[in-house]
C-alpha cells in the first residue's frame, strides 16, 4: 500500500444501495422480481400516470428499519419521505421519493478488521427510497429504452462517515456490510444484478492536516474488487496532480473498466440543483418503541457475533471464523455440517478448501450445490472411522460435487474402501523394496526422506487405498 | 328541462316509483346539452353513447336504489376515467387515455349515478375564471359575455344551465366555490383528506380536493356522501367515521355561533356584494344564529403564502409531463430538446409562469426564504382559524370580492387575477372545509355567501347553508 509512505493521507467515504428483497415495490402492488420482461411488472403509480398517489409498502420500511438497527443506527421517530426532482427517462414521474432531513436511520457504524485490527466505520444515515428504471439503447443505435420495472423497487443508501483510510478498508467495509443485510436477509447483495451498488468519495491531505482536500466521486464500479482498483487508481492519480501542484476539480468521475482508469463524468458546474422539499402525498411516520423492539427482534445472529461464538464455541482460529461467518450461507452451511456429527476444524477445513473453490470455479451459490451439509459430514467421518484416506477423500468428494451422491455410496461403487488389512498391505511392502534398492539404500544412509518414495510407491500400486499409516508403520519394522 | 330542473330527491322518487327511467333522465340531460352547450361550452368531452348505454343497464330499478342511481352528472376533466381521454384542458396531455378510475369516479359509479362528460376547467386547475382552458373558454350561463369562475369553469356552469344534476370539481384555492358562486350554484370544498385525491391529477396536493356542484343543498349532501371516505390508496385520506350528512339538514339553526371576519370585510370588498351579505347575515340572524365579529389576523398573507406553496407543489407535479411515457411529444435532437419542446408546445402561459414561480421557491439557497417560510405562515393561517372556532361554529364570508367579470378583464395582470381568490384560499392553506351557497344578485348577477368549518364538520357547514337557502328561496337555474 502506498499510503504508509506517501506525503498524504487517503480519506474514503462510501454511499451504497442496496435493493431490499420485498415481494412488491415501495409505493404500489407490483412484482419486484428481477429479470422479467421489460415493462410488464408495472402500473399506472409506477409508470407516472397522472392523479396517482404512493401509498407506503409497510414490509419495506420494516426492513429499511431492520436494516437500519442491524448498523447499529437509531430511528428516526417522525421519518418522512421527500421528493427529489430530477428529468430523466427512467424516473416516471421526474422525481424519486427519498428521504432527505429525516432518514429512518442514523449514526451507525460497521467494525471491519483489516491486517488483524478491527477498526470501526461510522455511517452516518441509512434511508428508504424508490428505484428508478433502466435506461439501454438501441443496438442500431436508433433510440434509447427504458424498462421500468425497476422503478418503485425499495432501496436503502447507507452513507459512511469519512472514516475510511485505505481502499482496502473500503473492500472490507463492503463485504462486512454485505454480510449484515444477507444475514438479516434484506438483500442478495448482488453487485452484478444491481442490487448493491456503491459510489465512492475520495480526497487526499497532507498527513497532519485537519481539513480536507477537495473530493471525487467515483461511480460505474461492478465488483467491491473493482471499487478498491478504482480507489486506488485515483488514489494515485489525485497524489500525483498535488505532487505536481496542480488543481484537484471537484467532480463525478466513472471507472471504466476496460482502461481501469477513471474519467471525468460531469463537473461541479453542472450538478443538479434537486430542489428537495417535503413529499406531499405521504404522511410523517410516527415509529413507536414497540414497533422498533419487534423490528430488533427479527435481527439474527450477525457476523461478528457469529464470529466470536465460532472461536469459543468451536475452538476454530480467527481466520477460519473469519471466511466461514463472511457468508450466512457458507456459515449455516458449517453448522449444519458440525450438528451432523462431524468435527468443526475438518469441517472447516474441507468448505474453505474444496468446497469453496469448487463453487467460485463454477460460480455457484450455496444452495445451488449438491453437496448437502450432512453429506460432508458423512465423507469426513469415514475419514476419522479409517474407511478412506484423505487422499482418497478429495476425489470422492469432488464426485459427490458433480454428482451429489452420498460418499459411501461412491466408495463402494468406486472400491474406495481403505486397506487396512495389515497383510495385505505388508505383501505390497515387500514387493516395493524388493524393487526399490536405491531408496532402501539411502534410507539406512541416513536419507529418512527415502521413506516417502517408498510409501508413495506403495499408494501407487494400491492406487491410493492403503491405509497411510499403517504402510508408513510396516515399512519402518521391514527395514530396521 | 323542467325534469332536470328538480331535485334528486325528487327525482330519485320518481325513478323508483319507475315514474321515469335512468336512461330517460340521461337523455334529456344529453338533450339540454345539445341545445345548450353551443352557448355555455361547459363540456370538453361528451359521452353520450356510454353514458345512455349504461343507463338502460340501469333502467331495471332495484328496490333498495339509491338517490344518486340513474342521475347524470358531469366530471371535471382532471378526473381519471378509465377508457377515457383527460385533459386538464391542456394540450400536453393530447391523446393521453386513462388507465383507471378515480377512487371518486369509481364512488360514484358505484351509486348508480351517471357520468354524460368531462368539463372544462382552467388549464391544470390554474386559474380562476375558466380562461386558461387550451381549448375554449366556458361561459357563464347568466351572461354569455361573462367568466364562469375557476377553475372548475364547466362544472360550475353545466349545473347553472341545468344540464346535469350535480357535476364534481377541484378546490385547491377555491376553484369550487369561486365558480360556484358567479354561476348561482352550490360549490363545497371538503376537508382536505375527506374524499380521496386518488386519479385526480394533482396541482397542488397538499392543498387539492374534490368536492361537489349542485342547485340546492341537500343535492350537494347527497353527492358528498357518495364520495366521502377513506382510500387505502390515498394515505392523505383520513380514516375518520363519515356521519350521515342527510341527518344535519334539519333547518334548525338557533343559537349557532357564526363569526365574522372583520378581515374579509375590507377594501377591495364590492359594494353589491357586500349588500347581499349583509342581507344573508339579517336571514341568519332571523333564524336564531347569533352572529359576531372575529379576526383572522394572517388572512392578509395567504395569497402570498398560497402563490409560494401551490407553485413549488405544481412544479414537481407537472414534471412528469415529459413527452416520454404519453401525451404530447415534440421531438427534438437530443432528450433535453425534446423535454423542451414538448413542455414549451404543451402547456399554456399561466401553468408555465407557476411552474417557474415553484422551481424558483424550491431551489438551493431560496427554499428556506420561500417555500418553508410560507409553511410556516400556512401554520399560523390555521391557528387563526382554530382561535376563532373557539367562540365561533361556523365563520361567514363573501365567496368572492366581486361577481363575475367580464372576459378578458383580468388577463392582463395575474396579480388582481389571483386576489380574486382572497376569501377562498385561506381556507385550503388551513386544511378545512367551505361551502358556497347563492345568496342574491348584484347588478344582476349571482352572489355567492361562504360558510367555513371546523375540520371535517360538513355537517354543520350543510345544516346552516340549507337552513340558509330554505329561508332565502333556492336558487333559480339560469335561463338560456
Amino acid at each position: 500500500m502506498t499510503t504508509t509512505t506517501s506525503k498524504y493521507e487517503t480519506i474514503i467515504g462510501l454511499e451504497v444501495h442496496v435493493e431490499m428483497n420485498t415481494n412488491s415495490k415501495i409505493f404500489c402492488g407490483c412484482s419486484t422480481e428481477f429479470g422479467a420482461p421489460p415493462n410488464s411488472n408495472v402500473c399506472p403509480i409506477c409508470l407516472g400516470h397522472p392523479g396517482v398517489l404512493p401509498v407506503l409498502n409497510r414490509e419495506a420500511l420494516n426492513l429499511a428499519m431492520k436494516a437500519a438497527l442491524a448498523l447499529n443506527c437509531s430511528i428516526t421517530r417522525d421519518s418522512k419521505f421527500d421528493r427529489k426532482n430530477y428529468f430523466y427517462p427512467d424516473s416516471p414521474d421526474a422525481y424519486q421519493i427519498s428521504q432527505f432531513d429525516k432518514p429512518i436511520g442514523a449514526n451507525g457504524f460497521i467494525e471491519i478488521e483489516v491486517n488483524g485490527e478491527t477498526k470501526r466505520i461510522r455511517i452516518n444515515r441509512v434511508h428508504l427510497e424508490e428505484d428508478a428504471g433502466k435506461s439501454s439503447h438501441a443496438t442500431d443505435g436508433s433510440a434509447t429504452l427504458v424498462d421500468l420495472n425497476r422503478a418503485g423497487v425499495p432501496l436503502i443508501e447507507i452513507v459512511s462517515e469519512a472514516d475510511i483510510r485505505t481502499p482496502e478498508e473500503a473492500k472490507a467495509y463492503l463485504e462486512k456490510l454485505k454480510a449484515i443485510m444477507q444475514y438479516c436477509e434484506i438483500s442478495d447483495c448482488k453487485m452484478e444484478e444491481g442490487s448493491l451498488r456503491c459510489d465512492a468519495n475520495i480526497s487526499l491531505r497532507p498527513w497532519g492536516q485537519e481539513q480536507f482536500g477537495t473530493k471525487r466521486e467515483l461511480k460505474n464500479m461492478n465488483s467491491f474488487s473493482n471499487v478498491q482498483k478504482a480507489l486506488e487508481y485515483e488514489q494515485s492519480e489525485q497524489e500525483r496532480l498535488l505532487e505536481s501542484g496542480e488543481e484537484i476539480v471537484q467532480a463525478t468521475m466513472r471507472w471504466n473498466d476496460d482502461t481501469k482508469k477513471t474519467v471525468v463524468m460531469r463537473s461541479k458546474e453542472d450538478a443538479h440543483d434537486y430542489r428537495y422539499f417535503p413529499e406531499p402525498d405521504l404522511v410523517q411516520l410516527d415509529i413507536d418503541e414497540v414497533w422498533i423492539n419487534d423490528i430488533r427482534a427479527t435481527i439474527p445472529e450477525l457476523p461478528a457475533e457469529r464470529k466470536n461464538r465460532y472461536i469459543s464455541e468451536f475452538g476454530l482460529p480467527s481466520y477460519d471464523a473469519d471466511v466461514l461467518t463472511a457468508s450466512k450461507r457458507v456459515a449455516d452451511f458449517f453448522e449444519e455440517a458440525v450438528a451432523s456429527g462431524a468435527e468443526a476444524k475438518q469441517v472447516s477445513n474441507w468448505i474453505m478448501g474444496d468446497f469453496l473453490a469448487y463453487l467460485n470455479q463454477h460460480n455457484l451459490e450455496i444452495p445451488e450445490a449438491k453437496v448437502k451439509p450432512a453429506q460432508l459430514a458423512a465423507m469426513i467421518k469415514m475419514i476419522t472411522d479409517g474407511k478412506i484416506s484423505s487422499k482418497i477423500a478429495k476425489d470422492v468428494f469432488k464426485d459427490m460435487l458433480e454428482s451429489g451422491n452420498d460418499p459411501d455410496k461412491i466408495v463402494e461403487e468406486k472400491g474406495l474402501v481403505q486397506i487396512s488389512d495389515e497383510g495385505e498391505i505388508a505383501k505390497v511392502v515387500e514387493e516395493v523394496i524388493v524393487a526399490n534398492p536405491k531408496s532402501v539404500e539411502d534410507f539406512r544412509a541416513g536419507k529418512e526422506k527415502a521413506i516417502g518414495a517408498l510409501v508413495g510407491q506403495v499408494m501407487k500400486a494400491t492406487k491410493g487405498k492403503a491405509n497411510p499409516g499403517l504402510v508408513n508403520k510396516l515399512i519402518l519394522e521391514r527395514l530396521q | 328541462m323542467s325534469l332536470l330542473n328538480s331535485s334528486i330527491r325528487d327525482l330519485h322518487t320518481k325513478i323508483t316509483s319507475k315514474e321515469i327511467k335512468p336512461s330517460e333522465l340521461v337523455s334529456a340531460s344529453l338533450e339540454r346539452i345539445a341545445a345548450t352547450d353551443e352557448k355555455v361550452k361547459a363540456f370538453l368531452l361528451v359521452t353520450g353513447e356510454e353514458a345512455l348505454e349504461r343507463a338502460k343497464q340501469l333502467d331495471d330499478v332495484p328496490a333498495d336504489a339509491g338517490l344518486l342511481y340513474g342521475i347524470p352528472g358531469a366530471l371535471k376533466d382532471n378526473l381519471n376515467v378509465k377508457g377515457q381521454p383527460t385533459t386538464c384542458a391542456s394540450k400536453i396531455l393530447t391523446g393521453y387515455v386513462s388507465a383507471y378510475d378515480a377512487t371518486a369516479v369509481s364512488k360514484l359509479n358505484e351509486t348508480g349515478a351517471i357520468s354524460v362528460g368531462k368539463t372544462n376547467m382552467d388549464e391544470f386547475a390554474m386559474g380562476s375564471s375558466g380562461e386558461n382552458s387550451a381549448f375554449f373558454p366556458t361561459r357563464n350561463p347568466w351572461d354569455p359575455d361573462r367568466v364562469p369562475g375557476g377553475s372548475s369553469s364547466g362544472s360550475a356552469a353545466t349545473v347553472a344551465a341545468g344540464q346535469v344534476l350535480f357535476s364534481l370539481g377541484s378546490d385547491t384555492g377555491g376553484s369550487i366555490r369561486q365558480p360556484a358562486a358567479y354561476c348561482g350554484v352550490v360549490g363545497l370544498k371538503p376537508t382536505y383528506g375527506l374524499v380521496s385525491r386518488f386519479g385526480l391529477i394533482a396541482y397542488a396536493s397538499s392543498l387539492d380536493q374534490i368536492g361537489p356542484f349542485t342547485q340546492t343543498v341537500e343535492d350537494n349532501a347527497i353527492v358528498l356522501q357518495a364520495i366521502a371516505g377513506h382510500d387505502r390508496y390515498d394515505s392523505t385520506s383520513a380514516n375518520v367515521d363519515i356521519p350521515n350528512y342527510l341527518n344535519a339538514l334539519t333547518g334548525d339553526i338557533k343559537g349557532l355561533r357564526i363569526g365574522l371576519p372583520q378581515e374579509y370585510f375590507g377594501e377591495g370588498l364590492d359594494a353589491g356584494v357586500r349588500e347581499q351579505i349583509n342581507k344573508a347575515i339579517r336571514v341568519l340572524e332571523s333564524l336564531g344564529a347569533t352572529v359576531g365579529e372575529v379576526s383572522l389576523p394572517h388572512s392578509e398573507y395567504a395569497v402570498a403564502t398560497y402563490y409560494l406553496i401551490a407553485p413549488a407543489e405544481a412544479s414537481s407535479n407537472l414534471a412528469r409531463f415529459d413527452g416520454v411515457r404519453y401525451g404530447l411529444r415534440v421531438e427534438g435532437e437530443s432528450l433535453i430538446d425534446m423535454y423542451k419542446n414538448t413542455r414549451a408546445e404543451g402547456f399554456g402561459e399561466e401553468v408555465k409562469r407557476r411552474i417557474m414561480l415553484g422551481t424558483y421557491a424550491l431551489s438551493s439557497g431560496y427554499y428556506d426564504d420561500y417555500y418553508l417560510r410560507a409553511q410556516k405562515v400556512r401554520t399560523l393561517i390555521r391557528q387563526d382559524f382554530d382561535n376563532a372556532f373557539e367562540q365561533y361554529d361556523v365563520i361567514l364570508s363573501p365567496t368572492a370580492p366581486t361577481t363575475a367579470f367580464k372576459f378578458g378583464g383580468k388577463t392582463e395582470d395575474p396579480i388582481t387575477m389571483y386576489l380574486n381568490d382572497i376569501y377562498t384560499i385561506p381556507v385550503n392553506l388551513a386544511g378545512i372545509p367551505a361551502i358556497s351557497v347563492p345568496c342574491g344578485f348584484a347588478d344582476g348577477l349571482p352572489v355567492g355567501l361562504q360558510f367555513i368549518g371546523k375540520a371535517f364538520d360538513e355537517s354543520t357547514l350543510l345544516r346552516v347553508a340549507h337552513a340558509f337557502e330554505q329561508a332565502n328561496g333556492v336558487f333559480a337555474r339560469a335561463s338560456l
